[in-house]
């Protein structure tokens, strides 16, 4: 005789696609370590030194004229290179989607070099390139102009390491949508700078936002590149990140950490508007 | 006349296009490029437009020379394969943009425009859809959205690039007599191009045989069908059996029958020839009523709609031949698989040459 069923409504499904237990426990918790030891961690210490002398000391750290001025610096620069770097990434971005010209893949190429090449390296291009004991550089620096130990130095540096953000989140969406759109424009009488605002730039706008935070991101943070062309006057040629480490190189601990919580703080900043962007994205995307 | 296109040529690298393309259209006449993909339909529609440039070659829309016209200043509607509506804008929007974007002194006001799009968008029966977005739309009802969009400017001339072949057979058919019933209520000047010999046949008033490049053959629905130019027309208008032979003493052999070939080629002795005969045009019956009949058997029975398709394996034929036979017919003969008919040729037509698609 057979049992009678229990039945239940509804029947319980086994999910026999999913991995086994133990795989996801191990993966999940190897995921946990890896962010507890290399971001929370780190992150905490960060804090925890900043107000290791107290919640005055910090404020006094973070308020001293050098530190002001080492954020000024960096954020005068992040709000010149990121402008730029949109105006260069959205041209590169273009002319590589839109044209077909000879060389038209090495470009594409070398686009990356900024991310292959070490930013110590970056750095000595520019001294190189314009440092007041070469030709050019001197010639400059005949004419009153001086780059190199100067902000307009630390703009081109970080300019060169952050170039390829905008273009490398640029290329691919503006690969992926076809030039229909603009050609419909085309023959229904627009200009090309009305092709542009109207169609071409609200498709690419989330993208080119998104390109736009994550060069901010690096710009602030930027150490190598700046390091090498900045020559580190204090109150003067300091940006932020370079700061921190004269601060550090001192053994003013609390200090150095205090001054980098800013940037902890910036680079917070700069994650939450990439979520919020995401999530924009996917409910856009959900849309279309 | 509406559109006067004279030597058209374009050469893309590693291979021609079009070769002297020369084509007059009259104004408010429909007409259909056809082609298989790859012979330079769309490339000639994409010149007419000034999206693409022409290597040489003239093109006057309504007595004016528009050859280096930008495709801005040549006022003409594009509906593309893929809609291509503006995504971030809502159906208004779209249908008003290329009202919006003249000339401040050109520019009708806003509820001039308003009323415009809104007669369009009655037009093309999309009037409930005034604020939604593309993507809340078929495939079918973005092409109509398209077309009132291309409507809108008053095109002098209206280019519709395979305007249907993104959509299933059903919507691709409504939309087809919808296209046709639009044009005799507007009669702005039409080409659409397609690769759908019945869409040509159906649509257009008069329809222009495309191939490698060239005109192979121009006129109305019913010249074309009944009287291909060449081989290559005939092939592409419709199914069709080949028979592969050689003209001998002004006859070709179809099977163990001679038929004779068209006076122009009578004189082509030992020329390879080809003999069509379409597959509605081959006649089945149980009884034999001519010596001329083939004897055949029933290999494959194949349900096509209204007709019925059979695939006969016939005595002194290497291949099946396709027929096509009304259900009726079908029916009445009771034909099953393995039943042996007399096959009757109703319409053979010959070419010379070995002509290959």
């Amino acid at each position: 005789m057979r049992k009678p069923e229990t039945s239940t409504f509804p029947p319980v499904i086994k999910r026999k696609v999913s991995d086994p237990l133990w795989v996801r426990i191990v993966l999940i918790s190897l995921t946990f370590l890896f962010f507890v030891a290399f971001i929370f961690l780190p992150l905490g210490m960060v804090f925890a030194q900043a107000f290791g002398k107290g919640w005055n000391f910090y404020l006094e750290c973070i308020t001293e004229p050098y530190a002001i001025k080492a954020l000024q610096l960096t954020l005068t620069t992040v709000a010149i290179v990121v402008p730029l770097n949109a105006v260069f990434g959205l041209s590169a971005a273009w002319a590589i989607t839109k044209f077909n010209f000879r060389g038209k893949a090495t470009l594409k190429t070398l686009l990356d070099l900024p991310f292959a090449v070490s930013p110590v390296i970056a750095g000595l291009i520019f001294v190189l390139l314009v440092g007041c004991r070469t030709p050019f550089g001197g010639w400059l620096g005949e004419h009153g102009i001086k780059i190199i130990f100067s902000t307009p130095g630390i703009i081109i540096a970080t300019l060169f390491v952050t170039f390829p953000f905008i273009a490398r989140e640029l290329i691919p969406l503006m690969e992926a949508q076809s030039r229909d759109e603009e050609e419909a424009a085309l023959t229904l009488g627009a200009k090309g700078l009305q092709i542009f605002t109207r169609i071409t730039l609200p498709n690419i706008r989330w993208g080119l936002l998104y390109g736009m935070i994550l060069c901010s991101a690096r710009s602030i943070g930027e150490f190598g590149a700046v390091s090498v062309v900045s020559g580190h006057i204090r109150g003067q040629t300091n940006t932020v990140p370079l700061h921190v480490e004269i601060l550090y190189s001192e053994y003013n601990f609390t200090a150095s950490f205090a001054v980098a919580s800013i940037l902890v703080f910036l680079a917070l900043l700069t994650v939450a508007g990439k979520v919020s962007l995401e999530k924009h994205f996917q409910k856009h995307s959900l849309e279309n | 006349m509406g559109i006067e296109l004279q030597n058209i040529s374009k050469q893309f690298t590693g291979y021609t296009a079009l070769q002297s393309i020369n084509l007059s259209i009259a104004t408010g006449e429909l007409i259909a490029l056809l082609g298989p993909s790859g012979c330079g339909k769309t490339t000639l529609l994409r010149i007419i437009a000034g999206l693409e440039g022409a290597d040489s070659g003239k093109i006057i829309l309504e007595g004016k020379d528009t050859t280096n016209l930008s495709p801005r200043e040549k006022n003409v509607g594009f509906v593309f394969q893929h809609y291509a509506l503006f995504r971030r804008l809502n159906v208004f929007e779209n249908v008003a943009f290329g009202l919006k974007v003249l000339e401040r002194k050109n520019r009708p006001s806003k509820s001039e425009i308003n009323d415009r799009v809104e007669h369009l968008l009655k037009l093309v029966q999309m009037e409930w859809a005034i604020k939604r977005y593309p993507s809340q739309l078929s495939g079918g009802q973005r092409q109509r959205v398209a077309l009132a969009r291309a409507l809108a400017v008053n095109p002098k001339v209206l280019l519709l690039d395979e305007p249907f072949s993104a959509l299933d057979a059903k919507v691709r058919q409504e939309l087809r007599r919808w296209l046709r019933k639009l044009h005799e209520e507007i009669h702005v000047t039409s080409i659409f191009v397609t690769h759908d010999q019945e869409e040509a046949l159906e649509l257009a008033d008069r329809i222009v045989v495309i191939n490698k490049g060239r005109i192979e053959q121009q006129g109305s629905p019913q010249e074309v069908y009944d009287h291909p130019a060449n081989a290559f027309v005939y092939n592409f208008l419709g199914n069709v059996n080949v028979f592969h032979g050689r003209i001998k003493e002004g006859r070709v052999s179809l099977g163990e029958h001679l038929v004779d070939a068209p006076d122009e080629l009578k004189n082509l002795d030992e020329k390879p020839s080809q003999t069509f005969i379409r597959p509605h045009e081959i006649g089945i019956s149980k009884i034999r009523s001519s010596e001329t009949e083939v004897i055949g058997t029933i290999c494959e029975i194949r349900l096509l709609g209204g007709q019925i398709g059979l695939n006969l394996s016939c005595e002194g034929f290497m291949h099946p031949i396709e027929a096509e036979v009304p259900r009726e017919l079908y029916v009445n003969l009771q034909l099953s698989k393995g039943d042996k008919v007399f096959v009757s040729f109703n319409r053979v037509r010959v070419f010379s040459g070995d002509y290959e698609i």
